[in-house]
């Protein structure tokens, strides 16, 4: 136990760079997510093939391999404004996918007659989506998009094999100093992400009950 | 068919719309083709040292070395005996996760959810570290236990699922008919819920192909460091690149075949959602760490349409 609270001030340093990183992913993906899923449904068909493209290959792309390349080969050419920054942008392109299709299931989970009715009403496929399809889709994407950002906060561990140092590089250093205490330590730093991730959990579950009696 | 969030366009907006079709992909073509050219171009480094460009040929021929198809060969069947291990005991765990969350006893059920939230919870990669430390496994091992323990736990939870979306009926005409509980849910509720979720089991065991990469960083000799450590390192830097392409090759190929599976067994096993959109892929989430709550609501969805 002592291990742990004389450590304290490590982990607490990982776990804001395990936060900051959540969060600068988190928004990047979100904003690259929507522009690829506005991609994958619009009329032109040029976009929709990029955006179905990029989507099968970052998805079935490891994030290991994704980060790897951030870490190691963007330095090589000449991009390099630090690990953090990098192990950023690497998670940003890895979720972007994951948001894109958590959004699009959402658009299709939305009963086809609703599009049908708003449609033989006259509705343009803008006020088509922005008055019928996305309100009723925004709630049923709120649930799996909480679970991308679970996954998210999971993956950011990644970034600490690639010089960044949050909670998994922390929990690395610590053990390395102290490995008599391998299981406090270990399980201290668990505790750590479960108390990001069960409560987005349990909101989502709620959110998702929410929903469900709603339709 | 085409979708219906628009009208079926006529000749003016169909030929606007082949207008920004050709215009886009003219712009993306091109500017991958930039992409592709800048790389190509030969760099000089801020010491002076001019290196040759991504495409040049001193960057390639180490692929006529048949010691490096070999090598990459081996780390690709290491990647997947791991992720054929695993995806074994994952099943079998997921499968007594889903009966632990459904059993009648309270003893049973709630430390199993516990179990499950704190097992869904962690990264894999710290799972790892925690066996590789603890148990003192090595790193195969280490690698099989954390990807089966989190993914049987993934899978457990989608196999709840189908067994709670089932018709009360199934599960009342077995036990009407003198099964006894555990059976019923054996013979009749189990293997339905499987069929159902097998898109979703199948999706989340290519997530479980995509981890294996993990086991690389706690030592484990797989294709990422087969391709990316020991190659580069031994024939130097100028290969990185190459060998980059190439393992990701290896990994989008293994990837793709079996998500492409998935899809077909979706399309003949899958529930079958009315859909906005044209294409009909089904809305699986396969990091979500969660798929269940998205193919949950298709489902519901489903039976409102039938």
């Amino acid at each position: 136990m002592d291990a742990v609270i004389d450590n304290l001030p490590l982990f607490l340093e990982g776990f804001r760079n395990t936060l900051g990183l959540l969060i600068i992913a988190g928004v990047g993906a979100s904003v690259l997510g929507l522009i690829v899923a506005a991609m994958r449904i619009s009329p032109i068909s040029s976009f929709r093939v990029f955006a179905t493209a990029y989507t099968e290959l970052v998805r079935n792309t490891p994030l290991t391999l994704v980060l790897f390349f951030c870490a190691y080969l963007l330095p090589l050419l000449e991009y390099s404004p630090g690990y953090f920054q990098l192990a950023a942008i690497g998670l940003t392109v890895y979720t972007s996918p994951f948001v894109a299709e958590a959004l699009r299931s959402g658009v299709n989970g939305v009963h086809v007659g609703q599009a049908e009715a708003a449609r033989s009403v006259g509705l343009t496929f803008g006020q088509t989506l922005t008055f019928v399809v996305m309100p009723q889709a925004i709630r049923m994407v709120v649930p799996p998009l909480i679970n991308v950002i679970i996954a998210l906060t999971k993956n950011t561990s990644v970034a600490g094999a690639f010089f960044v140092f949050e909670l998994f590089g922390a929990a690395r250093r610590v053990t390395n100093d102290r490995g008599d205490a391998v299981i406090p330590i270990l399980l201290a730093v668990a505790a750590f992400y479960l108390v990001v991730t069960i409560p987005l959990g349990l909101i989502a579950g709620r959110i998702e009950k929410k929903v469900a009696v709603l339709r | 068919m085409s979708s219906v969030l628009y009208d079926s366009p006529g000749p003016k907006s169909r030929a606007r719309s082949r207008l920004i079709s050709v215009i886009g992909t003219i712009i993306l073509i091109v500017g991958l083709l930039a992409l592709i050219v800048v790389l190509g171009l030969p760099k000089t480094s801020a010491n002076g040292a001019v290196q040759p460009g991504l495409w040049d040929i001193s960057r390639w021929d180490v692929f006529n070395d048949l010691l490096v198809w070999r090598t990459l060969g081996f780390g690709a069947l290491a990647t997947l005996r791991m992720a054929a291990v695993a995806a074994v005991f994952a099943l079998l765990i997921g499968v007594l996760f889903s009966f632990g969350r459904l059993s009648a006893s309270a003893w049973i059920r709630v430390p199993t959810t516990v179990l499950l939230e704190f097992f869904r919870g962690m990264p894999v990669l710290l799972m790892m570290l925690f066996i590789l430390l603890v148990f003192a496994t090595g790193s195969f091992w280490a690698g099989v236990a954390a990807l089966s323990v989190y993914n049987g736990a993934i899978i457990g939870e989608a196999l709840r699922a189908g067994i709670n979306a089932l018709p009360r009926g199934q599960r009342e005409a077995g036990l009407a008919i003198g099964l006894t509980p555990v059976a019923t849910r054996f013979r009749i509720e189990f293997p339905q819920a499987f069929r159902q979720m097998l898109p979703i089991i199948i999706a989340q065991l290519v997530v479980l192909l995509k981890d294996t990469s993990l086991a690389f960083i706690v030592g484990y000799n797989e294709l990422l460091r087969a391709g990316l450590n020991q190659l580069a390192n031994f024939f130097g830097d100028q290969y990185k690149f190459s060998f980059f392409f190439i393992v990701l090759a290896i990994y989008l190929a293994m990837n793709l075949s079996l998500s492409w599976l998935a899809r077909r067994i979706a399309k003949r096993t899958g529930p079958q959602a009315g859909s906005v959109t044209t294409d009909s892929a089904p809305p699986v989430d396969p990091h979500s760490g969660d798929p269940y709550a998205v193919d949950a609501q298709s489902r519901s969805h489903a039976s409102q349409g039938g």
